[in-house]
């Protein structure tokens, strides 16, 4: 119990001899500094909320996925020779197929244990990827991501982003028929670029679509240079979180200027560590119940042949969608075409993702906002960046729906034509909705923020008054409540400086200067909020005839 | 009655008020909402008649026509052969319901006996392709993996790499072909039924023809096998997208909840 | 009887009542009461109920050793080609299903029991930690930049601005060395996209049976796939080759042709097109027999076969190109010249 305060120190040695452990410690210090480094990190502190481990699903499955993979390329040849299958597979027994779809056969019915991790790694991927998605939302939705946080914002996006490419590269490599007819619509993709776009199609085919190379190539980019870059990204998310320390929801004792929780040594590495077991363990336990990519299914990939359901990964499923949904535009002129039915939503689906991750950077210049947060907000305390947020979903949303649009169809006895119009109207009309719903929503929520400060929360019960009258109990709210939902702050909006200053000199005002105003009102003006309640208002309330 | 009108305010009463509403609504939908297979007309039972032809001017005529030349609510059917008529009769197909994008499969109306009865009659009235043998469809010595590149080939851009089915346009589908007999399937390659295209002899061989209803027979039958586990109903990524987020992620969540929770603490009494 | 009945004089000693950070101000009903006092869980107070845990615990890592052992057991048991039918998953393979279980359940256990552990042993005692700005004190940021600027000057960079120039050409011109490197790549696209293995008087070859086809083996509302005669799939570039030329073949009744060169370019009715979609490449071949439409599974795309493979729905941008046929005088079908446009997804080039 005590011995943590009684232990020797190193100067204290000389009489007897410090335990085993702490003399390994000991060594390491004088070489690497490791009590320096330990001082600040093994006591810190991190608040408890379920939303902030959606990071932690991604880091585990992160992990997962570099500890399968490794394990898959023990067994996996990149490679495009063409082979006859003679395996234990009978119905591909005798068809011709590429090396590399051969070994991907071979790992899933050959080699023990093979199919599972083969499913662990793919499952894995996709939980990575919707793990980021849902975290990335969560920052979003709390402004997690204001100063000093932004760069810790883009390198998540970064990550979000290339673990979309990692994920469609690693994807391609069975060779299989539905992989290979999405690499062939990325070919299509690529070749719609103006002026390059053929050219960067050959250069990264080696050639004419399919060729001999993809596959070698997609490798050494999925199992190298992006995973390479990603572990680099992941690192520095995870220093600046440590940095930065946590944020946390406002609530009796926890300001801005601290961070209120549970240590890391112990708690946290029981919790954290933990939950990455936790993590791995369910992602067994699903790939051992439900298959994933059964490429034995698909068969090798022949680009005359094809699947109807050939949609790519959940992750590209939104891109999937802008190409399903764009109508047909192509304009030649002097011996040049322009794509423009391919190139635009190409286009369409960068800026949906490239709006994300500069909007840390546009809210900072609207709100003029150059303090550090540390206290998140409550979504609806934020009607405008939470409605915005709420019609990107939407819009997302209703892309990757039109990338499934033909799966629709078919379940709900619709026409995919009907669907494809459905989808193409709510495309525009659906972030609208959406946005216009939610600031309302919010703001509702805020009324009722307010009413319950002021009257409590409705308990449910009724009483009968002595002169008949029926009325519900209030309960009234503990000065803990009472605080949490009244912490957050209403700023103003920005104002334009007035156009003529004080000696009557008539200044200009910039264009950018007064769309920054206008954005701001939209923030911040007076029908965005609802006025919090003031503690006068309060003291009148609960002073005078008592709660009803 | 306290307790529960406490609760009825409970912060979490409207979420679960709002799932029981919408499993009730789901419940009330599944059990009243018009059956894909139409319940088959009991009345065409009792009209067992011996001949092809009198079957015909009850069941088929009003439609195709009194001698099967065709109306404007069905094509002639003068050469179609025993065959055709042997896939629409005997999956149900026709006697249509109503007409629509597309005839669905549903319960049969009429006997095999009858039906043969049928096919004799309209086969009398032009030559066209004949029921198959048992011999032609079944499975028993074929080329599975030839039949899987067929398949491919051939069909699975309608109907999914293992039969699954998928959407056509207008609302037209190519059905999934799970638990159809494997004379059906040989039916429909031969005749080409709606708006599936025929795949005669001359282009895909008997011996092909026999492969393909192989081939489906190993991967999409009651005994197929789907070695890792649920096949998700073989739609490819979307399904697979879906189980991820919901039951995957869904129970990262869940879990995650259960570690970041207070634990309960002890209340004195 | 219940272990929350603790009598008050068992607890101990109270944590936390101090109201930590306590800024209430008196007459704000609104102010920050500071962190409530630690309450202390049942694990806390009564050594049963942690006892009980601590069971719980030992209880989890012993049941995931068990399934550790099952794992390997079954890693070493079960041959690797067996299945087994598992209520209601279907047929599946016992490695698979066992292993994965075994694996997930041991791995499970082991986070369960730590988060167990954490949760109701390890201390609840919420702490505090104080942020300090990220930004440095402005004499850090002073000492920084004139450390910065004395080593600027002592450097000279400014001063000798020979030197400067010439190190950042150096440094700009050097990675062009490895743009170069990268055209190692591929060869120049050339004209590859627009010449297909068609040509004049190639027989079209039934890919079903391997053998040429003649007008009467395509009848009205089927559908045939046929690849230019002399080519196989042992060929070293057939998956190049067959990405361009790959057709079917459909025969409509003339008087159904709308188009007047479609018709022209027909046998008989018979129409040969290209099967790779204009919109990026996918094989489009889901046709309609009734509407003469083909479908392109990836994304929607429509084409009318009866009227010059125009587009009716969907993304792409042009119609299918057509092949030109003709009967030979053995009465095959063979092609009267490569398509005259590049096939499949339109690029920069095509014009």
């Amino acid at each position: 119990m005590s011995t943590a305060d009684t232990t020797t120190t190193r100067a204290g040695a000389q009489g007897r001899k410090a335990p085993a452990g702490e003399r390994v410690a000991d060594w390491a210090d004088g070489r690497l500094g490791i009590y320096t480094l330990a001082k600040g990190g093994m006591r810190k502190i991190f608040p408890d909320h379920w939303s902030f481990m959606l990071g932690e699903v991604c880091l585990y499955s992160f992990l997962i996925i570099i500890l399968t993979g490794v394990y898959l390329t023990l067994f996996f040849h990149p490679s495009m020779n063409e082979v006859v299958y003679h395996g234990s597979y009978v119905p591909m027994q005798g068809v011709r197929m590429s090396e590399a779809f051969k070994s991907t056969l071979d790992i899933s019915f050959d080699v023990r244990g093979g199919l599972l991790i083969r499913q662990i790694h793919h499952w894995a991927a996709l939980v990575f990827i919707a793990g980021m998605m849902v975290h990335m939302m969560r920052v979003f939705f709390t402004g997690a991501f204001r100063k000093p946080r932004e760069i810790n914002w883009l390198f998540g996006f970064l990550l979000l982003v290339l673990g979309t490419f990692t994920g469609f590269t690693g994807y391609s490599l069975p060779d299989d028929l539905l992989s290979g007819t999405g690499v062939r619509i990325a070919d299509g993709l690529v070749m719609s670029i103006p002026l390059v776009g053929t050219y960067i199609s050959f250069y990264l085919f080696g050639g004419e679509f399919p060729g001999t190379d993809f596959v070698s190539r997609f490798y050494s980019i999925h199992i190298l240079l992006l995973p390479g870059i990603m572990l680099g990204l992941v690192v520095g998310h995870l220093i600046l979180v440590f940095y930065h320390k946590h944020t946390q929801f406002a609530g009796p004792g926890r300001t801005n200027k601290n961070v209120v929780g549970m240590p890391l040594m112990p708690v946290y590495m029981a919790k954290a560590g933990g939950f990455f077991f936790l993590v791995f363990g369910i992602i067994a336990a699903i790939s051992a119940i439900a298959t994933i990519n059964p490429v034995w299914e698909l068969g090798p990939y022949r680009p005359d042949q094809v699947s109807t359901n050939a949609q790519p990964d959940w992750y590209l499923g939104m891109s999937e969608g802008l190409f399903r949904i764009m109508p047909g535009w192509e304009i030649s002129f002097a011996g040049h075409t322009l794509v423009l039915g391919v190139f635009i939503p190409l286009l369409v689906f960068g800026a949906v993702l490239t709006i994300m991750a500069v909007y840390p950077f546009i809210e900072s210049w609207v709100t003029g906002d150059k303090r550090e947060h540390h206290i998140l907000d409550r979504p609806r305390n934020a009607p405008t960046r939470t409605a915005f947020g709420v019609a990107w979903l939407t819009l997302y949303g209703v892309a990757l729906m039109a990338g499934g649009n033909d799966l629709w169809a078919t379940h709900f006895h619709l026409s995919v034509n009907s669907v494809t119009w459905f989808v193409r109207i709510s495309f525009f009309v659906g972030p609208v909705l959406a946005f216009i719903a939610t600031r309302r929503i919010c703001m509702g929520l805020q009324r009722r923020d307010k009413d319950k400060v002021l009257h409590g929360r409705e308990s449910g019960i009724i009483k009968r008054l002595p002169h008949g009258e029926f009325v519900e109990v209030h309960e009234p709210l503990t000065q803990e409540q009472l605080h949490t939902l009244t912490a957050h702050e209403q700023p103003r909006p920005l104002a334009l400086e007035p156009e003529v200053d004080e000696n009557g000199v008539v200044r200009k005002v910039k264009g950018t200067q007064k769309l920054r105003v206008r954005l701001s009102k939209s923030y911040y003006g007076e029908d965005r909020y609802v006025p919090k309640a003031t503690a006068k208002e309060y003291q009148e309330i609960t002073s005078g005839h008592g709660h009803h | 009655m306290k307790k529960l009108s406490a609760r009825r305010r409970h912060p979490l009463a409207a979420v679960v008020v709002l799932l029981f509403a919408l499993a009730v609504t789901g419940g009330l939908y599944a059990a009243f909402a018009p059956a894909e297979s139409a319940k088959a007309d009991d009345s065409a039972q009792s009209l067992a008649i011996e001949e092809g032809k009198k079957l015909y001017a009850v069941g088929c005529a009003s439609c195709h026509g009194t001698g099967a030349q065709g109306t404007s609510d069905g094509p002639s059917l003068v050469g179609v052969g025993a065959a055709a008529v042997d896939f629409q009769v005997a999956t149900g197909r026709m006697p249509m319901q109503q007409q629509g994008a597309q005839a669905p499969r549903k319960k049969p109306v009429y006997t095999q006996a009858q039906i043969d009865q049928l096919a004799a009659y309209i086969s009398s009235l032009g030559a066209g392709p004949a029921a198959p043998t048992k011999d032609q469809y079944s499975p028993e010595g074929a080329d599975v993996a030839k039949g899987g590149e067929l398949f491919r080939l051939n069909c699975s851009q309608c109907h999914n790499f293992t039969g699954k089915g998928g959407a056509l346009s207008n609302g037209k589908f190519a059905p999934n072909l799970e638990g159809v007999n494997p004379k059906h399937i040989y039916e429909a390659m031969q005749t080409g039924p709606q708006n599936m295209p025929s795949f005669p002899d001359s282009v895909l061989s008997q011996k092909n023809k026999k492969d393909i209803v192989a081939y489906l027979d190993e991967v999409n039958s009651s005994k197929s096998e789907s070695p890792g586990g649920l096949g998700l109903g073989g739609f490819g990524p979307v399904s697979e997208g879906l189980f991820a987020w919901v039951f995957g992620l869904g129970a990262l969540i869940a879990v995650a909840i259960w570690v970041a929770a207070r634990t309960a603490k002890a209340k004195k009494s | 009887m219940s272990s929350q009945d603790i009598p008050e004089e068992t607890l101990p000693s109270k944590q936390g009542e101090a109201h930590e950070g306590a800024v209430a101000v008196a007459g704000d009903p609104f102010a920050d009461p500071g962190l409530p006092p630690h309450e202390h869980r049942i694990q806390d107070i009564d050594e049963r109920a942690a006892k009980r845990s601590e069971r719980a615990v030992a209880f989890m890592f012993t049941l995931s050793m068990l399934a550790t052992i099952g794992f390997i057991a079954a890693y070493l048991a079960i041959p690797v080609d067996k299945n087994i039918y598992v209520f209601p998953i279907g047929h599946v393979s016992a490695m698979n299903f066992t292993l994965g279980l075994t694996l997930g359940v041991a791995l499970f256990l082991i986070g369960a029991g730590a988060v167990h552990w954490a949760r109701t042993l390890m201390s609840d005692v919420e702490h505090i930690d104080e942020r300090h700005p990220i930004e440095a004190p402005s004499e850090v940021r002073a000492k920084v930049i004139a450390d910065f600027h004395q080593g600027a000057a002592e450097s000279a960079m400014g001063r000798r601005k020979l030197i400067r120039n010439s190190m950042f050409g150096a440094l700009s011109l050097l990675p062009l060395s490895g743009v170069f490197l990268l055209g190692g790549l591929s060869k120049a696209p050339g004209t590859k996209l627009r010449h297909t293995a068609w040509g004049k008087g190639k027989r079209l070859v039934n890919q079903n049976t391997n053998q040429p086809l003649r007008p009467e083996d395509i009848q009205v509302g089927s559908l045939t796939f046929a690849m230019p005669e002399g080519m196989k799939e042992e060929d070293h570039d057939f998956q190049n080759q067959i990405a361009k030329a790959a057709l079917m073949l459909v025969r409509l009744r003339p008087e159904n042709i709308k188009d007047k060169k479609e018709l022209d370019w027909s046998v008989d009715g018979i129409v040969a097109f290209s099967k790779i979609c204009t919109h990026v490449g996918c094989p489009i071949n889901l046709y309609e027999q009734q509407t003469h439409h083909v479908l392109c599974p990836c994304h929607q795309s429509t084409f009318d076969l009866s009227d010059g493979g125009r587009v009716v729905f969907g993304p792409a941008g042009h119609a299918l190109p057509q092949l030109r046929i003709k009967v030979n005088d053995k009465g095959y079908l063979e092609a009267m010249g490569d398509f005259q446009e590049p096939v499949g997804p339109a690029f920069w080039e095509r014009g």
